[in-house]
This record gives structure tokens, C-alpha cells and sequence, in this order.
């Protein structure tokens, strides 16, 4: 390449064209990651004297001890999908109409701001954090986890949902308005099939998220299997615990299949 | 058959009977279970908990109001905790979350019947378990502290990361893979000129999305004390201090706002 | 029928896409719309039925004045005039029975709609318009299994089962090949025919709406520059609304048309150098 004077050459472009953003990005990067591991004090002596006993602790978890605790596992399974079940279906029912105010091209600008609000206060805060306010308000038990869901899937689905209302196409809304249609007419027909199959998909999406969530909103307080295994790891008994985890992975799995198949079902 | 001929006159339905049939009876199971559910949860309601639950509120608000701003000071230390534990477990697991994925995606598995099935048990298992749950079982291990939540966030994350990029590299194109093969490339210089590019992308838009997320999980961790500013939060709710939860929230609520901002602006500048 | 009175359209954008039209559509009459793309005539007729607002001027359908109605009125206003689409603006996850009877949303109650519960009558038409356009053995297809062509009758069944007075008809062509666009647009002249109605055509095809339409109005820049009869549309006429080009191969295509050439044999004859130039041109 180097013998001829005429030779040109060639070096990949870089995926950032100009030098000084991309120098700058790179500095910014390493000096943040420099100050980040700064701060980060990892007690390694800590870490170090903690692995046997970690290792000890992980092999408390073996073999995961499904009978023992039995009967307690199973209430709190039980309790976590009813929990699951009717907070999805309450979430998603109050998140449709605030969707349909949160999407810019159904709703004026007031109520599109207020339904947009909701979202962002819904969504930025963790399931646990509401759920500590919802335990504080409505006491212990499954009533509470109901409800941190329940509110969780509002700001979940209610957002996908509108950002999905305002995707949609135009000229179908449009033909069925000249038809004289009046407005839950327009729904029905114009919106409502465009947007049906991704309202089933997201919807078993959450049914997912939901079951995964009431595993921890019962170590706050809010009921179902996160109580259970909160007690378990209370009182040391890991194998019990890892049965528990064992059972919420298979749960998840057989949701996670079943959802996938619907939704191909649906399209 | 929606269409039916009666008497010379054509009738039409949305669906046949039994489809129709089906659909109703769908409905009525659905409701069915959604009404049993309700009843068992109602069981184990306290309902004058429930009820007595706006004076609780309206107390809850009065003790709330007005925040107790000096305590702002105190919070910017556990937010730049928060945000590395987000950043840097997001960093990790995307370390971890290449391989795995490489190994679950179907069309570039080195074996489809040992390393696959691992891949996608360590994937749904790394999904199922929820950050503060590994939290939990971490701080029990390593110790409380920032270090803790970094690897609960990472640990958690590796399934998310790694599940969304083996479907995308399912899906690529693979033509293009096949041109390069033709040209003699050897594996790593497939994955290099024939996959990576295509999947880049993808990557790029996973990591900002998790790192999204990361930020609202790791607000939390504290509770159970891995570090960030929910210690903060567990503290004051401890101690009743309802005026510094306050100003705990309104900093979560923006910091959240804002990396949401962020993930929006650098994902569309990816796209 | 129909008359605008200075109807004037501003967007928020400033841009005045309608300046002051005046126009009458008398019963039963056809007339095509020509002019350049962004000279207003998807505007007009979007006017009309309001799906835009006017800024000002007025549009009365028969002694009705459309644009001071309340939206309830205006809804019944709507029913009275179909409108047919460039892309047919089908449901597309929705049946082609299911989009036709949409048709009769304006005369039907929400419940009885929600559970497509329509009365016989209506279904009676919807199947005997499906037949007139030869579409009666698809009912139950979804209507993203059909072609263009299908579609495009679909959307004409839609907007014929209202019981229109007028056709608001926007580029039904654009989206079809030669043959289904003359096939769609003779449809569309003979179910006017047969069944009296009035109906503005927006096409930019200057050669379909010569074909088919006794009177053509060109629009240019939000002004009508020429209404008439479509074979007085002259090269000057042409160079006016559209700029200059060579429109002598446009023009002798009407003499053939008057001499009573097959129209689907004309189409044959068109050199297709100045099909592209047209449609460069759009």
C-alpha cells in the first residue's frame, strides 16, 4: 500500500463524524467512568470475607425444599395471580380512556397534558415505592399489591397504548368520520381495529410483568408470593426460598410461551 | 358461514354462531375468574383499613407538605449512586449479555442442544427475579453498599439485554451472512462483517432503553440496602420523617423524567 | 346541489390553500378537478364535508348551509355525501362487509353498530352493491387481502350505501394501474348515472377526467382558473393551470374520444412517452 506515491488510503469512517463530539464523548465517558468507580467504595476485604460465606450461602439454596413449606408457597402463588389477574384487568380497563385522552391526535391540548401527567407519575416511580404508600393507606395484604399493580399497568399501558393511537393511520380514521360516525362510533370502528392486536399483545405483555412484580411487592408488605419469600429468607430458610424463585421462573416461562403464542395468533 | 340465505333474503352476520357462541362464552369465563379473583382478594381485605384509607391519605398529605427542602443538600450524593449503579450494572450486564445472546440466537449457537437450552434457562431466570430480589440475596453475600446494587442491576439485566438482542439476531438477513461467508471469511470475521453491523443497532437502542430502566430499579434498591437513594427513602419512612419523603420522591420523579428525556434523544439519534 | 360561496382556507402554517372559490355543482352532474398537486383540491373537498374547517366563506348542499352546523348536524349532514379515497382508506383489519355497512354509521345507533347489528334493509343494499361491483363473493375476506381495484370498489360501496346526493370522490385513481383506474372511473360515472348524483372528482390524470367527465374545473394555486366542458380544455387552458409543456398528444386524445374510439382501445394508442411525461409532471 505504502510503495506508490499515487496510493490511496483508506480507513474506515468513524460512526461519529465530527472529531470533536467524538473526542468529547470519549473523554466524558472515561472521566465519568473514572469518577464513578472513584466513589464507588467496594469494600473488598468485605467481598473477599463474604465469599465463603456467600458460597455457603448459595449452598443453602441447594436443593431448593419444595415440601417443607408447602402449603405456605401455594397460598402465596395462589395470591399472586389473583392479584395479578385483577389488577391487569382493572389497570387496563382505567388506562384505556386515559390512553385515548393521552393520544395527541384524539385529545385537546389540557387533557392530553393531564393524561400525560399520569403516565409520567405512574411510571417513575417503582412498583415498591407505591407499594409502600398503598400498604401505608390501605393496610397489609393482597388489597394493597392490587392496587400498586393495578396503577403500575395504567402508567405502562395507557402509554404504549396512546403512543400506538397516535401511530395509526390517518386516512382510516378519516374515512369512517365522513361517513357521519358519530365519535364512540369512530372508536369502534376506525380506532379500535387498528389498535386491537398490539392491545392484546401488550396487554398479556403486562399480565407478565404484573406476576414478576407481586414477587416483591409482598417483601413491602403488599401480599402474595413476595411475602412468602420475604418470610423465607427471614427466617434463613433458603431452600425453601430457592424453591419459591424456582417456581416464580417456571410461572414466568409458561406465561411468557403462552403469550407468545396468542399474539401470533391475533396478528 | 356469516352469511346465511333466508328465505331469498340474505342475512349477514359478524361471525357464525359458533364463533360468535365462543366469544361469549370466552367473556363469561373471563369475567367468571376476573370476579373470583376479586372475591378471594376481598377476603383477605381488611375493608375498614380500606375504607378509613382517604383520612389516611389527607393525614399522609398534611405530614407531606410543605417538603423539607434543606434536606435537598443531603440527597446528591445517594442520586450519583443511584445513577452509577444504573450505569455501571447496565455496563456489566451488557458485557454478559453479548455472549449469552450470541449463544441463544438460533442461527448463530455453537450448539443448539447443550448451550442453547442454557443460554435461554440463564436469560428467563435472570428476567424472572426481580433486581431487588437479587438485591436481597447480594447484600446477604457481598455486603451492604453501592456494590451490591451494581450486580443485582447487572445480574437482573442480562436476561432483559440478552433476550431482545438474540431476537434481533434471529431476525437479520441472512443473505448477507452467506456473503460473507462466501468470501471465505473465517466465524469471527462473519460475526464482525456480516452480523454485528446488522444488529448494532438493536444493541444500541437495548442498552439505552435498560439503562432507562435501570435508573427507576435502582431507586429501590436502598430498601433493602444496596446503595442509591432509597436508603434515604427507607430512613426517613422509618422515622416517620414524611416531610424529607417528599423532597425523596420529587428527586426520583425528575431524575427519572430526565433520563427518560435522555434514552428518547439518544435513541432517535440512533434511529 | 352543492355551491361555494368565497370559500377561503388558511392553515395554521399561513399557507392559503383556498382563495375565495365560488363554485356550483348543479344535480346529477360529474365534475372532474384538475390542477398541480398542492393546488388546493384535496382541500376543497375536504372542505366540504368539513373533515377540514374552513376559514371562511360558505358551502351550502341544497338549501343547507354545512359550515355553521353543530357537530351533531353536521354529522347528518355527512351522510348525505359520500366520500371515496386515494388510498380507498379501508379498515383494514375490518371485513369488506363490516366496511361497507360503515357506511351506515351515521344512520345507525352506537349499541346497534358496536354489535353490527344492522337492519336488514341495510345489509340487502350492502350485498346488492357488492354485486353491482362485482365483489359479492368476498364479503367476509378482510380487506387487507384485496387488491387495489377490489379495495377501491369496497370504498365506493361504502360511500354508495350512505344514500348519497354527492360524491366526494379524492384521486380514486392515483393508487391503480392504468386499466382498474378506467375500469374504477367508468364505475364511478355510471353509478352517478344510474342513480342521479352529483360528484366532484379530484384527479390529476387530465386524460381520465376528459374521458369521463362532462365538466372540468382547474384549479391552480387556490384559484379556479378554467370551468367548462372537457373538451374545450385547450393547450392554453392546459398551460395555464399546469405551466407549459407539450399538450398536443393530451389534445388530440379528445378528438379520438369523440370519434368514438373504444376507450379502452385509446388507451392502447396513447404513446406512452406522454403518460410519463403527465405524470412526471404531477
Amino acid at each position: 500500500m505504502t510503495t506508490a506515491a499515487a496510493t490511496r488510503r483508506w480507513t474506515k469512517p468513524p460512526f461519529i463524524k465530527d472529531p470533536r463530539l467524538r473526542w468529547g464523548l470519549g473523554l466524558g465517558a472515561a472521566i465519568y467512568l473514572a469518577f464513578a468507580f472513584g466513589t464507588v467504595d467496594v469494600n473488598w476485604m468485605r467481598v473477599i470475607e463474604g465469599l465463603p460465606r456467600g458460597q455457603r450461602f448459595v449452598a443453602g439454596f441447594f436443593p431448593p425444599d419444595f415440601v417443607s413449606r408447602w402449603a405456605e408457597i401455594l397460598d402465596g402463588i395462589y395470591e399472586s395471580l389473583w392479584m395479578t389477574v385483577a389488577s391487569t384487568v382493572i389497570g387496563i380497563a382505567i388506562s384505556i380512556p386515559v390512553a385515548l385522552g393521552g393520544a395527541r391526535n384524539l385529545a385537546p391540548a389540557p387533557i392530553y397534558f393531564l393524561c400525560r401527567g399520569i403516565f409520567a407519575v405512574s411510571r417513575s416511580f417503582q412498583e415498591v415505592i407505591l407499594a409502600i404508600f398503598f400498604v401505608k393507606l390501605f393496610g397489609f395484604g393482597p388489597f394493597a399489591g392490587f392496587v400498586t399493580l393495578s396503577v403500575a399497568t395504567v402508567g405502562f399501558y395507557g402509554k404504549l397504548l396512546a403512543e400506538d393511537i397516535e401511530d395509526m393511520d390517518p386516512e382510516q380514521a378519516e374515512a369512517v368520520r365522513a361517513t357521519g360516525a358519530n365519535w364512540f362510533q369512530w372508536l369502534n370502528y376506525a380506532i379500535q381495529p387498528q389498535v386491537m392486536p398490539r392491545m392484546i399483545g401488550l396487554g398479556l405483555y403486562r399480565f407478565d410483568i404484573n406476576f414478576r412484580e407481586s414477587a416483591i411487592v409482598g417483601i413491602v408488605g403488599g401480599g402474595g408470593i413476595g411475602a412468602t419469600l420475604n418470610t423465607a429468607f427471614d427466617r434463613y430458610e433458603y431452600d425453601s426460598a430457592a424453591a419459591i424463585l424456582l417456581i416464580i421462573i417456571g410461572i414466568v416461562m409458561v406465561v411468557e410461551y403462552t403469550s407468545g403464542y396468542v399474539r401470533k395468533w391475533v396478528q | 358461514m356469516p352469511v346465511r340465505e333466508e328465505q331469498g333474503t340474505k342475512a349477514w352476520q359478524r361471525r357464525d354462531r359458533g364463533t360468535q357462541f365462543a366469544i361469549w362464552a370466552g367473556w363469561l369465563a373471563g369475567t367468571a375468574v376476573f370476579v373470583y379473583c376479586w372475591q378471594l382478594i376481598s377476603d383477605k381485605t381488611m375493608w375498614h383499613f380500606v375504607i378509613d384509607a382517604p383520612a389516611q391519605a389527607a393525614d399522609l398529605g398534611e405530614r407531606m407538605v410543605p417538603p423539607d427542602w434543606a434536606y435537598l443538600n443531603k440527597l446528591w450524593r445517594p442520586t450519583w449512586d443511584t445513577i452509577n449503579i444504573a450505569t455501571l450494572g447496565t455496563v456489566l450486564a451488557l458485557v454478559l449479555a453479548v455472549p449469552t445472546a450470541f449463544c441463544a440466537a438460533r442461527n448463530t449457537t455453537p450448539s443448539a442442544a447443550i448451550v442453547r437450552p442454557i443460554a435461554l434457562f440463564v436469560i428467563v431466570s435472570s428476567r424472572s427475579i426481580n433486581s431487588l430480589i437479587w438485591a436481597l440475596v447480594l447484600v446477604a453475600i457481598v455486603g451492604p453498599g453501592v456494590f451490591a446494587g451494581i450486580i443485582a442491576i447487572a445480574l437482573r439485566s442480562i436476561g432483559f439485554c440478552a433476550k431482545l438482542l438474540y431476537e434481533a439476531i434471529e431476525e437479520i438477513d441472512e443473505s448477507q451472512v452467506e456473503a460473507i461467508r462466501a468470501t471465505g471469511a473465517s466465524g469471527a470475521q462473519i460475526l464482525a462483517y456480516g452480523i454485528a453491523p446488522q444488529v448494532l443497532p438493536a444493541f444500541a437502542g437495548i442498552s439505552v432503553f435498560r439503562w432507562d430502566i435501570n435508573i427507576r430499579e435502582s431507586t429501590v434498591l436502598g430498601l433493602v440496602g444496596a446503595g442509591g437513594i432509597g436508603l434515604q427513602l427507607n430512613a426517613s419512612i422509618m422515622n416517620l420523617e414524611w416531610s424529607k419523603v417528599t423532597v425523596i420522591l420529587l428527586v426520583i420523579i425528575s431524575t427519572v423524567i430526565i433520563s427518560e428525556w435522555v434514552s428518547a434523544k439518544v435513541r432517535h439519534a440512533i434511529i | 346541489m352543492l355551491r361555494l360561496e368565497s370559500l377561503v382556507k388558511r392553515y395554521k402554517t399561513g399557507d392559503e390553500a383556498l382563495k375565495g372559490i365560488d363554485l356550483e355543482v348543479p344535480d346529477g352532474q360529474v365534475m372532474a378537478l384538475i390542477g398541480p398537486s398542492g393546488a388546493g383540491k384535496s382541500t376543497l373537498i375536504r372542505c366540504v364535508n368539513r373533515l377540514v374547517e374552513p376559514t371562511s366563506g360558505r358551502i351550502y348542499l341544497g338549501d343547507l348551509e354545512l359550515t355553521t352546523l353543530s357537530a351533531g348536524q353536521l354529522r347528518k349532514a355527512r351522510r348525505r355525501m359520500g366520500m371515496i379515497f386515494q388510498e380507498y382508506a379501508l379498515v383494514e383489519r375490518l371485513s369488506v362487509m363490516e366496511n361497507v355497512l360503515s357506511g351506515r354509521l351515521g344512520y345507525s345507533g352506537f349499541w346497534r353498530s358496536y354489535f353490527r347489528k344492522f337492519p336488514q334493509s341495510d345489509i340487502d343494499e350492502a350485498f346488492r352493491l357488492l354485486e353491482r361491483v362485482g365483489l359479492d363473493h368476498m364479503v367476509d375476506k378482510r380487506a387487507d387481502e384485496l387488491s387495489g381495484g377490489q379495495r377501491q370498489r369496497v370504498g365506493i360501496c361504502r360511500a354508495l350505501i350512505q344514500n348519497p346526493e354527492l360524491l366526494l370522490i379524492d384521486e380514486p385513481t392515483a393508487s391503480l394501474d392504468p386499466k382498474t383506474s378506467r375500469q374504477i372511473m367508468r364505475l364511478v360515472v355510471e353509478l352517478c348515472e344510474e342513480r342521479h348524483l352529483a360528484a366532484i372528482i379530484n384527479i390529476h390524470d387530465v386524460l381520465l377526467a376528459q374521458m369521463f367527465a362532462k365538466r372540468v374545473v382547474g384549479l391552480e394555486n387556490g384559484t379556479v382558473v378554467y370551468d367548462g366542458p372537457a373538451d374545450k380544455l385547450t393547450a392554453d387552458v392546459l398551460t395555464q393551470i399546469y405551466g407549459e409543456e407539450d399538450w398536443s398528444a393530451t389534445i388530440r386524445k379528445v378528438d379520438d374520444e369523440e370519434g368514438g374510439a373504444e376507450e379502452e382501445l385509446a388507451e392502447d394508442h396513447l404513446p406512452q412517452i406522454d403518460r410519463d411525461r403527465l405524470a412526471g409532471m404531477q
